[in-house]
């Protein structure tokens, strides 16, 4: 029917139709692109959204519409209904912000939001605007926005190249790329210009120096192709969805990949920006790689925040990022690339001198010789990069440290006056550097090179001729001291690493080992609190600090569970936080872009669809995890869901069992409770009425009559009990009202209770001295015991002993009633539970119900009941029931005698 | 068994008109007077006009609560009020014997059963009125020397602790009657310990180890379940 001759491929079109079902309910976005400030975005915005009010009367609200007191951008605003901002004060300014809750309420159809590049104030929910819009979209509200060219995260870097000007605000690349709708808005670079001169163009008085920079001709003709480039990259990804959602053969380079290696230089942001618009030009996946080489050499604590900057940039650019090991950087990268069929590698231009290459090997001919067919990318860095964090400054060896270098030089010094006669120089020599040695393993380098000039002083002043002064009369000795200071150095420089590489081995084998720890005992747990409390601890184990594990109840209230240190509790700013995070599957909080004004960083619980509360971690001091840090954080976060997941499955089947047994009694209950409860009626009818009408009896019948009207009467309400209790149980969502009681008395209790229809019987009650309280509701629980009691009763002979024992087994109480009867007939031992089964013997009729009873009781406490076959004889009914947590102390303080 | 006790005047309260029945025809045959009621606002009138010496109520009754019954008569009256209900509805019959009850008796009950809280309540009421402390008190083959603070089972001397001591007193003083662990808890640990019954159970666990022949079987301190705990007057 078509003139396309293949078939879109059916995986293409399930993604498309995926992002369709995802688009309808989200709302659409509508970006107006310009090149500078004061092409006319918010007013072309306006415009259009003043055309949709009247064409389609839709419902337009303004979110944020900056008129920069241009009139006719704000008499276009005029009429159009407001969110009122919300406003922070911050550092003792009023700032007025953007109210997304407010238009979150308020739910117009379309909303405008000036600026998507914007920075919110902190404290606020989102860091940026775009994050702020997403929500809005999320909401199924449509949104018009504005941005101009510099603000797109890709493009970032060359807006700095060509204007000069680093811009700190940006937008993600898939903002722009998910948009519904991109308009360019454009005008000739002169009419700009002259509209500048004019005044029409608004700019904040401190920014008018570095404007005048910006807005010169060759500026904005080199971002006017820029931003054109990039709308034509826009509508070019379009074409290519449209091509790929009918059928026309693709003409993208199928199977492409990009590998960026990143490194902690400031250069690497660089590579990573070009890494993100190459592949978005290819429409590939990319990853940002960087290599630990083993033996590593440790980076600074500069280079390695640096490292994680540039990792997280990758990140929130849509690079996936992998971390390699290798023995060799280039090793380690070619087998990525092999591996994973990279098409493309991108790595820096070497900025060290050509001598490093030639010691060292140059990593970029190494890997450029063995790329292979692989195209290898070489990109220069700019080395002003903007990335750079603040240096973080390690703490410096207390001043104690060198008081020790020069105590041990001093030590050295006396031995080696005192061996003086027996060694001959060079050993003396040797007795410096162990000297020196010792302070490098100690106490770290800085001391370590004291220690070294003062041994060469020392040296100096003792030992050479002339002795007691600093001269040397031998000129040969200024190479001695030479090379003994460079010893000493160098020996310090490889204590000092030796020493990093053993801290940094052993903090890897203590998280492994706490991981490990975790899972095995997530593994051997099934409760939701215990969970939490593990996780809670893990946590605070592996960062410090403090940490709460709140859980999703099926009210679908968030409460703490769990807090390490039990005392630990957050703040109602840090719950409303945590509530964002567990309705959104988010991590927010510290160190992260969402609600980042809090000590605390808090990351959802969930397992796909299923979310299951968050965990919520206070570190020391509020300081942000390191990217080292947050992988280990999601792990235990990933963890924690999996066995609350695992918890609220078995839950779930537990509650469907009982709904399903509930089911199956009430079709058998009917068919039961007929029979069972006319009979008895039956007899007390007849017998009664015998009495009233039958005229002359004998005393014998009549009392015959009577006890027959007695003992059915008292059948029947026995039943009825049976019956009442069954359904309280079977309704389902049963709350026991427990209480600690001495299991003696519940015992004793029953007893008494039966004691009638026990009669004579021998009973013997044997508990063990350990047995504690039970946590049980007393009536219930109570129940159990008369109703074993009464089907021994039944089924036993008269006058046969009976036998209660309890003992305590594990966590729990084994509680046994043994009869002398004839026993429970061969494979009849699990079915006696079930209910309407009667026993097969002849004994007196019943419901069949007690011992259902019996069980549903003791499953409700948690426990198990069954019965067996005593091998001497007569049945043996097994109640195993946890108890439940430790028993209250029983003393009272303060009782008056 | 005194005057009173045979010939007393019962105030039946109960909905149910074969119930009363029975009940009138079990009484009248024992030489009580019986008076009866149907609803609250009727019992009220009659506890008013007639002063019976003992109060039947059934507390399901259709025109109101009978523990609000049992409140506002407590207000102005000492008559011993027995509360009858189904099994099942342990939590009412706490709070009625809270509010001021004086026992209960789980329907369906027998007329053996009746007649003996009956008489435990008349005599309990006479005491009441009685006014001297007895010096010595005697169930079964327990006898409290209460002067001395002794206490016997048959010849031999019991130990108790002081604790112990003071649950045997106040169960014996009130023997044959119920008396729920918040009335314990009051009267022995004061107020401010409700909700602790564990103790009561732990201390009632050791004190029938020491008053009971066979404390598994217990034949004189029984547990009342749900309710609390009575010291039986029969033995």
């Amino acid at each position: 029917m078509v003139e396309d001759v293949e078939r879109p491929d059916p995986d293409v079109l399930l993604r498309q139709m995926q992002e369709e079902a995802v688009r309808q309910r989200r709302g659409k976005l509508k970006i107006f692109f310009g090149f500078a400030p004061g092409v006319g975005k918010t007013y072309r915005m306006l415009q259009v959204a003043r055309d949709l009010l009247v064409d389609q009367q839709l419902d337009v609200v303004v979110g944020v519409v900056e008129d920069h007191r241009r009139p006719e951008t704000a008499q276009l605003a005029m009429g159009l209904e407001r969110i009122p901002p919300r406003e922070v004060s911050y550092r003792g300014r009023v700032l007025q912000e953007f109210d997304l809750d407010a238009a979150l309420a308020r739910k117009p159809q379309l909303l405008l939001l000036d600026e998507l590049a914007h920075t919110n104030a902190p404290e606020s929910r989102n860091a940026k605007r775009w994050q702020d819009a997403e929500e809005l979209l999320d909401a199924g509200i449509d949104v018009l926005t504005t941005m101009n060219v510099q603000h797109v995260e890709s493009l970032n870097d060359v807006v700095a190249q060509i204007t000069g000007i680093q811009v700190r605000e940006t937008v993600p690349d898939s903002v722009l790329d998910e948009a519904d709708a991109l308009e360019l808005v454009d005008i000739a670079p002169e009419e700009l210009l002259s509209r500048l001169a004019e005044g029409k163009v608004y700019l904040p008085a401190q920014a008018q120096r570095a404007a005048q920079h910006f807005f010169r001709r060759g500026n904005l003709l080199a971002l006017r192709e820029l931003s054109l480039r990039r709308t034509a990259q826009r509508v070019g990804g379009d074409v290519l969805g449209y091509r790929e959602a009918h059928g026309v053969t693709a003409t993208w380079a199928a199977g492409e990949r990009i590998l960026v290696c990143v490194g902690p230089a400031p250069s690497s942001a660089r590579l990573v920006r070009a890494a993100a618009r190459m592949a978005a030009g290819l429409r590939c996946p990319w990853v940002a790689a960087s290599v630990e080489v083993s033996p590593a050499r440790p980076l600074g604590e500069v280079g390695q925040a640096r490292l994680e900057a540039h990792l997280r940039l990758a990140e929130s650019l849509g690079g996936t990022l992998s971390r390699l090991s290798g023995p060799s950087v280039h090793q380690a990268i070619l087998a990525y690339a092999r591996r994973h069929n990279v098409t493309r590698l991108i790595i820096g231009k070497p900025t060290h001198p050509r001598l490093w290459d030639r010691l060292r090997g140059s990593l970029l001919e190494e890997l450029v010789r063995g790329s292979g067919d692989i195209e290898v990318h070489v990109i220069s860095g700019s080395e002003e990069a903007a990335l750079a964090p603040a240096p973080l400054t390690r703490a410096p060896p207390r001043r104690s440290a060198y008081g020790g270098a020069a105590l041990i030089v001093g030590v050295s010094t006396l031995a080696t006056l005192l061996m003086q006669r027996a060694l001959s120089p060079p050993d003396l020599e040797m007795l410096f550097l162990l000297g020196v040695m010792a302070v490098a393993v100690w106490l770290g380098r800085g001391p370590a090179i004291l220690a070294a000039a003062l041994s060469v002083a020392s040296y100096d002043f003792f030992f050479v001729e002339p002795v007691l002064s600093f001269s040397a009369s031998d000129r040969s000795y200024l190479l001695t001291f030479s090379m003994m200071f460079a010893v000493g150095v160098v020996m310090s420089a490889l204590a000092g690493r030796l020493r990093r590489q053993q801290q940094e081995a052993m903090s890897r084998e203590e998280r492994t080992a706490a991981l490990y720890e975790l899972t095995r005992e997530l593994a051997s747990t099934r409760t939701v609190p215990e969970i939490a409390a593990i996780a809670a601890r893990h946590a605070i184990a592996a960062f410090g600090g403090r940490a709460v594990v709140l859980c999703l109840e099926p009210s679908g209230a968030l409460r703490p569970v769990a807090a390490a240190p039990p005392e630990a509790s957050l703040e109602p700013r840090e719950l409303t936080s945590a509530r964002w995070a567990s309705d959104h599957g988010a991590v927010v909080g510290l160190g992260t872009d969402t609600l980042a004004g809090g000590q605390a960083l808090i990351a959802a619980l969930a397992v796909g669809d299923a979310r299951l509360g968050a965990l919520a971690l206070l570190p020391p001091e509020g300081r942000p995890l390191t990217l080292d840090q947050r992988a280990l954080f999601d792990v235990i976060c990933r963890q924690t869901a999996a066995a609350l997941d695992r918890a609220r499955l078995a839950e779930e089947a537990r509650q469907a069992e009982v709904r399903a047994r509930t089911e199956e009694l009430r079709s058998s209950l009917l068919s039961s409770v007929s029979h069972d409860l006319r009979t008895p009626l039956g007899t007390i009818t007849g017998a009664a009425t015998s009495l009233r009408d039958a005229g002359d009896l004998s005393p014998t019948t009549r009392r015959e009559l009577l006890e027959s009207i007695v003992d059915e009467a008292e059948r029947l309400e026995r039943l009825v009990g049976n019956l009442l209790d069954m359904t309280r149980l079977d309704a389902g969502g049963l709350e026991l009202t427990r209480e600690w009681v001495p299991l003696d008395e519940l015992i004793g209790s029953a007893l008494t209770r039966m004691e009638r229809r026990l009669g004579e019987r021998p009973i013997t009650v044997a508990l063990a001295e350990d047995v504690p309280l039970v946590h049980v509701e007393l009536v219930l629980f109570e129940q159990v015991l008369i109703n074993l009691l009464e089907n021994a009763v039944k089924y036993t002979p008269d006058g046969s002993p009976l036998r209660f024992t309890a003992r305590r087994e594990g966590e729990g109480v084994r509680i046994e009633l043994r009869d002398a009867g004839p026993g429970l007939p061969a494979g009849e031992e699990a079915r006696v539970f079930e209910k309407f089964v009667r026993g097969s013997q002849a004994g007196p009729s019943g419901a069949g119900l007690g011992l259902a009873i019996c069980r549903a009781i003791v499953e409700a406490h948690g426990g198990k009941i069954h019965a067996e076959n005593l091998p001497e004889g007569g049945a043996c009914f097994v109640v195993a029931l946890p108890i439940g947590g430790a028993p209250p102390p029983v003393e009272l303080p303060g009782v008056a005698p | 068994m005194s005057e009173r006790e045979r010939g007393a005047l019962v105030l039946i309260v109960e909905d149910e008109a074969p119930m009363r029945r029975f009940i009138r025809a079990a009484l009248t045959a024992r030489g009580h007077r019986v008076l009866e009621a149907a609803r609250i606002t009727e019992a009220l009138t009659v506890i008013t006009s007639h002063h019976p010496d003992l109060v039947l109520l059934d507390l399901g009754l259709p025109d109101g609560d009978g523990i609000e019954l049992t409140r506002q008569v407590r207000e102005w009256s000492q008559v011993p009020i027995i509360v009858l209900s189904a099994r099942g509805r342990e939590d009412d019959k706490v709070t009625a014997l809270d509010a001021g009850a004086d026992d209960y008796l789980t329907k369906p009950f027998g007329i053996d059963e009746l007649l003996a809280r009956i008489r435990v309540s008349l005599r309990h009421a006479q005491r009441g009125e009685g006014g001297a402390a007895p010096q010595r008190l005697e169930l079964g083959e327990l006898r409290l020397e209460l002067a001395r603070r002794e206490v016997f089972r048959g010849e031999e001397e019991l130990h108790l602790t002081p604790i112990e001591y003071k649950l045997l007193v106040l169960l014996a003083t009130n023997a044959g009657k119920v008396l729920t662990h918040r009335q314990i808890l009051n009267e022995i640990w004061g107020p401010g310990h409700a909700h602790q019954t564990h103790y009561v159970r732990v201390h009632m666990l050791e004190l029938r180890k020491k008053i009971e022949r066979e404390p598994a079987r217990p034949k004189l301190l029984v547990t009342e379940p749900g309710v609390g705990y009575r010291l039986r007057d029969r033995g």
